[in-house]
């Protein structure tokens, strides 16, 4: 992966940049040691780091408007981080860039239960922010896996999803407002307690735009009562195809689980050797839970097992109490760490029609072969976003290069069925230069359009989301200025 | 004019350089004078429709009583409700899947599963140079680039003429139950309402009618799932509401699918004269508003979080709420210098220009409708 050569220009300010953040800014919240910076240097793509010119750390929206306007003036470009737990580069600063961290931005504004909402600063974690409600029975839905350390400000740039979305959405459908700092300083609120906007859909657009459009320094979300009670239920199969047409049947009678995860074999057999969870060795497996009052999932559960039944299963285990459905989840939870026990792994995200389902797992078990490395297959049957792990070792010359390539030829394969590209992970620097196979050059440019007229400048995260040769003209005046 | 096609209608906007009018099904307002319409109804047809994928994909020009009849052949639905303007606006015609698109109409399930917007997949359409773009997919989960797809939807065709829509379909629960509450004052209404969309069961629809069918208040709270769970959740619903009189459960499908529809459309405003404004707002905030709006009528949705508003014609109901957190938009009436959509603040309203300026340069969509 390319990045953009860092402008010297900006580099020689580092200085007078950093005298003029002290006048926004305590001495603490700058961060520019050269020791110091390394912290941001990468997200969670470790395979690409580089330190930032400096780091930020505001406190409030108005620090964060104070800090834009500075680096505005400056032609300095920003890059936004959360909790910096993005897959996709998102947060990967350039060498000329400021890092603007809201890690200090964590209070919970208001919580209103009658009316259903929190707001919070976008520092917060995800899984804190249904601490803060779960006491009065409500949680907070969106639940990446990696909500103990990602923060909602990253999950709104990146419109995240979890286990639960099938049921609930993802965050998207359950971001009710924001108060964002645009580029040149100027804090906008868009949406609030309400629902729906009165004009443009400003906040679906916001949503999603990969810490490009504005700095969202807090957010108003949905909040909802947490359900009586859920259950998994636990099903194999001999083949991805029955498994994929069981998935299918499912989704058609009527029943709307919260989550259908699926594994497949390899995956299977790395959770096993480290979770120990008992499951059965075979091709495919499907958990599939239910939410409601215990009766109710008894009978939901009920009718799930006369649809697999159907498809004869080689397993079919209930849940009957929270002990074993704990044992049911427990190898799926942990099957990104046992992957990572025995390879180092890259992990996809590309979505497909459900009903591709059976022929992508066929191809993509193929080109594992032709490219001689492993992929284990866990993902949300429900809605169609795979997550292919390829298995490779970091310490092998030409290993990382084989994997990336593999990798671009499995989403080529999703945008070809019918999907595309990031399901819930975004692009960031690692998808960019494929975003030329799922839009056409118009697709492209009306998107870079509204780019412009949020940030003019081309300052905000700029060398992201965009191939960058498509961006390199808005790019270039941004380096050219001052 | 009426394309037939989509490479007709680029062609079109491509040479044209006056103004035109969007127009689905023509159900929510008339065209203005001196702008011609554009038609979509030649595009039209259902392109693709698979019920265990929960996805359907349809041209703009589809009505949508061809797409509600193709879903219910499977036991599925469009969940988010869309509502009917006919009966209200006195308009002929029938809706487009593009119309409920371009208006993000969301009726009474809104609260419980989304809008409109929730349910889109995504979009192709025309630009005001004539451009056809695509955004999102037919897949459920994607973020892949912007999300043009929501800002398309609910854009009212200023940003540009929709060709083809894909959405997120839902199974059709097996049974529906409404528990109804008789008698109670606006403010009352909202904390029962309140306190059934904080319980676990799963509400999906919350109204209050001040004047219900018989003339008196009737709040109406609904439950949808398989007929076990609709007699639990009704039952359990009724208990937690004790402290309020009157409290009884319907059942009857036909009886309960009549009460929602009338909700959905504002039926109590249907063959009364005057303007219909819609206010969204946070519920606890509705009783107030709705007194301040000194209406002819009122009509609570979403908990309280919806507002419909009947007022004499001409009347400047924003003048009446004040501030509050939430938006106004008439949907009935115009024509006397008041907007009918809520005028926003300048940062946004440049917003709002500078993407109107990228996606129609010519200025040729919908004249007037966003002022
Ligand atoms: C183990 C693991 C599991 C994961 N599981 C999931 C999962 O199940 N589902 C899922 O969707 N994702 C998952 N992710 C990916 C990641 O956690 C999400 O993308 C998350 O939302 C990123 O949040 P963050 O706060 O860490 O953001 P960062 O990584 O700091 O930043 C992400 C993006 O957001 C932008 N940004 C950050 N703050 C702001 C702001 N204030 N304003 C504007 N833009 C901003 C950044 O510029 C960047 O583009 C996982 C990651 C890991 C490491």
């Amino acid at each position: 992966m390319e990045l953009p050569q860092p402008d010297p220009a900006v580099l020689a300010r580092k200085d007078a940049l950093i005298a003029r953040l002290r006048d926004i800014l305590p001495e603490d919240a700058i961060i520019h040691d050269p020791a110091e910076t390394r912290a941001y240097e990468c997200d969670a793509l470790t395979a690409y780091k580089c330190p930032p010119l400096c780091a930020v750390l505001p406190a409030s929206t108005e620090e964060v408007a104070g800090v834009l306007r500075a680096c505005h003036a400056m032609g300095v470009p920003v890059v936004p981080r959360g909790a910096g737990t993005s897959l996709a580069g998102g947060a990967l600063p350039t060498a000329d860039s400021v890092i603007l961290g809201v890690a200090r931005m964590t209070e919970v504004i208001e919580t209103d239960y009658d009316n259903r909402f929190i707001r919070v600063q976008t520092g917060r974690t995800n899984l804190s922010v249904t601490g803060a409600v779960e006491e009065e029975g409500f949680f907070y839905a969106p639940d990446p896996s990696s909500q103990l350390a990602c923060a909602i400000a990253g999950n709104i740039a990146m419109n995240s999803g979890g286990a639960h979305c099938l049921k609930y959405g993802v965050t998207t459908n359950n971001l009710m407002g924001v108060t964002m700092v645009q580029m040149d300083g100027t804090v906008v609120e868009i949406g609030g307690a309400h629902l729906d906007s009165g004009g443009l859909d400003l906040l679906g657009l916001i949503c999603g735009s990969e810490g490009q459009l504005g700095v969202v320094t807090e957010a108003t979300l949905r909040i909802l009562p947490k359900p009586e009670g859920a259950r998994p239920v636990l099903m194999g199969f001999d083949s991805s195809e029955v498994a994929g047409a069981c998935v299918s049947d499912i989704i058609k009678s009527g029943i709307l689980p919260v989550a259908i995860e699926f594994m497949d074999r390899p995956c299977i057999e790395a959770t096993e050797a480290f979770a120990k969870a008992g499951y059965p060795m075979c091709e495919a497996l499907l958990i599939v839970e239910v939410e409601g009052s215990e009766a109710e999932i008894d009978h939901q559960l009920g009718l799930i097992m006369d649809i697999a039944r159907r498809h004869n299963p080689v397993e079919l285990r209930e849940a009957r109490d929270a002990d074993e459905a704990g044992r049911i989840w427990l190898g799926r939870k942990s099957a990104f760490g046992a992957m990572g026990q025995i390879n180092d792994y890259m992990c996809l995200d590309g979505t497909i029609p459900v009903s591709s389902l059976p022929m992508v797992l066929r191809r993509i078990g193929e080109m594992s072969k032709e490219y001689g490395l492993g992929v284990a297959n866990v993902f949300h049957a429900g809605d169609g976003n795979m997550h292919p792990l390829i298995l490779y070792n970091a310490n092998e010359p030409g290993q990382l290069e084989l994997c990336e390539a593999l990798g671009a030829d499995i989403l080529k394969l999703c945008v070809e069925a019918g999907g595309c590209l990031t399901g819930e992970h975004g692009v960031g620097i690692e998808k960019r230069d494929l975003m030329s196979t799922q839009f056409d050059p118009a697709d492209l440019e009306i998107q870079m359009a509204v780019k412009d007229v949020f940030d003019p400048g081309w300052l905000l995260n700029p060398a992201k989301v965009f191939p960058l040769d498509v961006s390199e003209a808005r790019r270039r005046p941004a380096m050219a200025a001052e | 004019m009426q394309p037939k096609d989509e490479a007709e209608l680029a062609q079109i906007i491509a040479a044209r350089n006056a103004p035109v009018w969007i127009a689905g099904g023509g159900t929510c307002g008339s065209v203005p004078e001196g702008v011609e319409r554009l038609d979509t109804a030649g595009l039209s047809g259902i392109t693709l429709y698979e019920p265990g994928a929960l996805t359907l994909v349809a041209k703009a020009g589809t009505p949508l009583f061809e797409i509600e009849a193709a879903l219910d052949a499977e036991g599925q639905r469009l969940a988010f409700e869309p509502w009917d303007a006919r009966r209200l606006m006195g308009a002929g015609g029938a809706p487009t899947i593009g119309g409920v698109v371009a208006m993000n109409a969301s009726g009474p399930r809104r609260i419980a599963v989304g809008a409109m917007r929730d349910f889109m997949l995504g979009v192709r359409f025309v630009d005001g140079m004539g451009q056809v773009l695509k955004n999102g997919g037919r897949v459920m989960k994607n973020v892949t680039g912007y999300d043009l797809v929501k800002l398309m939807t609910g854009s009212r065709g200023a940003l540009g003429v929709l060709t083809e829509v894909s959405l997120k379909v839902l199974p059709r629960p097996e049974a529906a139950g409404t528990v109804l509450i008789d008698g109670l004052s606006d403010p009352d209404a909202v904390r029962a309402m309140s306190a059934a969309l904080t319980s676990p069961y799963e509400v999906t629809g919350a109204a209050h009618m001040p004047q219900g069918p018989g003339g008196t208040p009737l709040t109406l709270i609904r439950v949808e799932g398989f007929e076990t769970q609709v007699t639990y959740r009704t039952g359990a619903l009724q208990a937690l509401l004790a402290e309020f009189p009157h409290v009884r459960v319907e059942t009857d499908p036909d009886v309960t699918a009549a009460l929602w529809a009338g909700v959905r459309d504002a039926a109590p405003f249907h063959a009364r004269e005057g303007d219909v404004w819609r206010i969204s707002c946070k519920p606890s905030d509705g009783p107030d508003l709705g007194a301040r709006a000194q209406a002819q009528g009122l009509l609570y949705d979403w908990g309280g979080g919806l507002i419909w508003a009947l007022v004499p014609s001409g009347t400047d109901l924003r003048a009446r709420l004040g501030a509050y957190d939430g938006h106004a938009t008439r949907v009935r009436g115009g024509g006397d210098g008041i907007p009918n959509l809520q005028p926003e603040p300048p940062a946004l309203a440049a917003l709002t220009e500078g993407l109107r300026a990228k996606f129609d340069p010519k200025g040729l969509f919908n004249p007037g409708l966003m002022a």
